[in-house]
């Protein structure tokens, strides 16, 4: 019987481990990879200060501080699903039933799929993928590919693949069909570009997110937007482009791509091909949550927060006692706040075990304001809304506990 | 081999080896390195069809090589549905693609021509035409 078990070496999962390993909790952490650092193992970019966020250099921190305290990390361990029992939970892997008292799920997130016809053809793949294979595998996906969605995320990937020399024709939007949806309409995809503007070393897009707060000013924005696209890094990003198709027998070999209007709707004739070896599709991020919801925690849709996510209160506790919860899964934010959700979350559980209170309980405080702090200061945010999103949440849990 | 490695990166710096795996894939012996899943190492050697769609014959590759969407799934020593993308690349692995799987019960347009009993289907082997049912 473990004090905690944690689902996920990633950013939050590992600083958890930590946080609970320095209150000597007996602790075990599995990832379903093969190795540990969840998705900061591929993350790698610039900040506004020139420094490089090389994101296998900081799970390396985190992993040696976490061995230095004897953690038990093991990988290539699936959960496939969790019973509540009277002491606490009882994990199922593929390695068999793991016991633990306190139960730490903090599975990430998965990627929306925005599918458009051939999307099933090999080199058609998640941005997320792509990212993997460049800077953790160091794999070379193709020649010459194109980024189907433009959001936070897959700008910022598509700048990791153009730093490893891997080709981009551009990046344009999948066309709306009733799956891709809002990935397809210019004025929705433009307000998470502004998001983005500061990161971009391009005076244009800079610039414009200085006089398009208002909806009209977005919507003037997409209408009057570059015919060639707004150039990120050399790299054309479209807005009134959409690709409707990708084409090949084997493998891909081309997209055909349309001009479309600032509602996204297809500009008839304007169809033409153009020849790419892979496809990089980017729908977004959402709440990796399933496992919180077969243990019978309470959801709560905030999109803010990309989705249904597991209710939880501000020390990252569910209703359900003994389940904790940090990172993506609480919310789509940067590894940063993951990392100090993790932290937050493993002295949370700490103070279950009860030693030490005054002392925990000052840790915990500073925690927490150190959650708050990196949000307000990040350089690179989901959704706008994020600290609305969180407010709701707290609401949310409160409803639930108190109400 | 492994000519789809990124050897020198402007940030991570050069691709350092530590140790070469000897796998066969469909047969034939390819090498990856320490660190691969089975995934990575053959998309190094250009090979992305990694199955087949079990009806249809179409080629499929990894999707979202998080372990989720089970487009890469692949035989390896003998174990089927094995993810590409989850499983760590290990010494004389012997991994195989998905084939295509006979369809018992798949719908055929031209079902109103086929026999309905053996008699039936004997006759249409000769070629002959058929006969009125008995009464």
């Amino acid at each position: 019987m473990y004090d905690v078990l944690i689902i996920g070496a990633g950013p939050a999962g590992l600083s958890a481990a930590i946080a609970a390993r320095e209150w000597n909790l007996n602790v075990l952490v599995i990832d379903e990879f093969l190795k540990p650092g969840g998705r900061l193992l591929g993350q790698l970019h610039q900040e506004p200060d020139g420094k490089w966020w090389n994101g296998i250099e900081e799970s390396k921190i985190l992993l040696e501080k976490a061995k230095e305290l004897n953690t038990d990390i093991r990988c290539g361990i699936s959960a496939h699903t969790i019973e509540k029992t009277d002491h606490g939970f009882s994990v199922y892997t593929n390695e068999g039933i793991l016991e633990a008292e306190n139960l730490l799920i903090a599975t990430g997130a998965a990627e929306s799929p925005a599918p458009i016809p051939g999307w099933t053809l090999p080199g058609v793949m998640s941005i997320g993928a792509a990212q993997v294979m460049t800077n953790v595998h160091r794999v070379r996906v193709g020649k010459k590919g194109i980024v189907v969605g433009v959001n936070v995320l897959s700008v910022a990937i598509a700048r990791e693949m153009q730093l490893a020399g891997i080709d981009l024709e551009c990046m344009a939007l999948p066309a709306i069909n009733s799956a891709t949806e809002s990935h397809g309409s210019p004025k929705k995809v433009m307000k998470a570009l502004l998001r983005i503007a500061h990161l971009a070393p391009s005076t244009a897009i800079r610039f414009g997110s200085r006089f398009m707060k208002g909806d009209g000013t977005k919507a003037l924005a997409v209408k009057f937007f570059p015919k060639s696209g707004v150039k990120m890094w050399g790299m054309p990003i479209h807005l009134r482009k959409a690709v409707t198709r990708i084409n090949g027998t084997n493998q891909v070999e081309s997209v055909t791509i349309c001009d479309i209007t600032a509602d996204g709707e297809i500009i008839p004739g304007s169809e033409r091909n153009i020849e790419v070896d892979f496809v990089c599709i980017a729908g977004g991020l959402y709440p990796l949550a399933e496992l919180a919801a077969v243990i019978g925690c309470p959801f709560q849709y905030i999109e803010e927060l990309g989705g249904h996510v597991p209710v939880h209160n501000e020390q990252m506790e569910t209703p359900l006692e003994g389940l904790f919860v940090a990172g993506n899964i609480t919310g789509i934010e940067s590894a940063k706040v993951a990392r100090a959700q993790g932290t937050l979350a493993g002295l949370s559980i700490a103070k279950r075990k009860g030693q030490n209170l005054a002392k925990l309980e000052n840790q915990i405080q500073q925690a927490k304001m150190n959650v708050r702090t990196i949000r307000e200061n990040a350089t690179i945010q989901f959704h706008p809304g994020i600290e609305k999103g969180r407010s709701r949440m707290e609401e949310a849990y409160y409803d639930i506990v108190h109400g | 081999m492994n000519s789809h490695r990124i050897l020198d990166h402007p940030v991570l710096g050069k691709l350092t080896i530590e140790k070469e795996i000897p796998f066969t894939f469909d047969g034939k012996k390819y090498t990856g390195y320490e660190g691969d899943t089975i995934a990575s190492a053959l998309l190094a050697q250009g090979i992305r069809t990694l199955r087949v769609h079990e009806e249809s014959g179409s080629p499929r590759g990894i999707y979202c090589n998080i372990g989720h969407c089970f487009e890469c799934r692949v035989t390896v020593d003998g174990t089927p549905g094995i993810r590409a993308c989850l499983t760590e690349l290990n010494p004389d692995m012997i991994i195989e693609s998905g084939k295509q799987q006979f369809s018992p019960f798949k719908s055929t347009e031209n079902q109103d021509d086929l026999p309905r009993t053996y008699a039936e289907f004997e006759k249409q082997l000769k070629g002959e035409k058929e006969d009125e049912p008995d009464v």
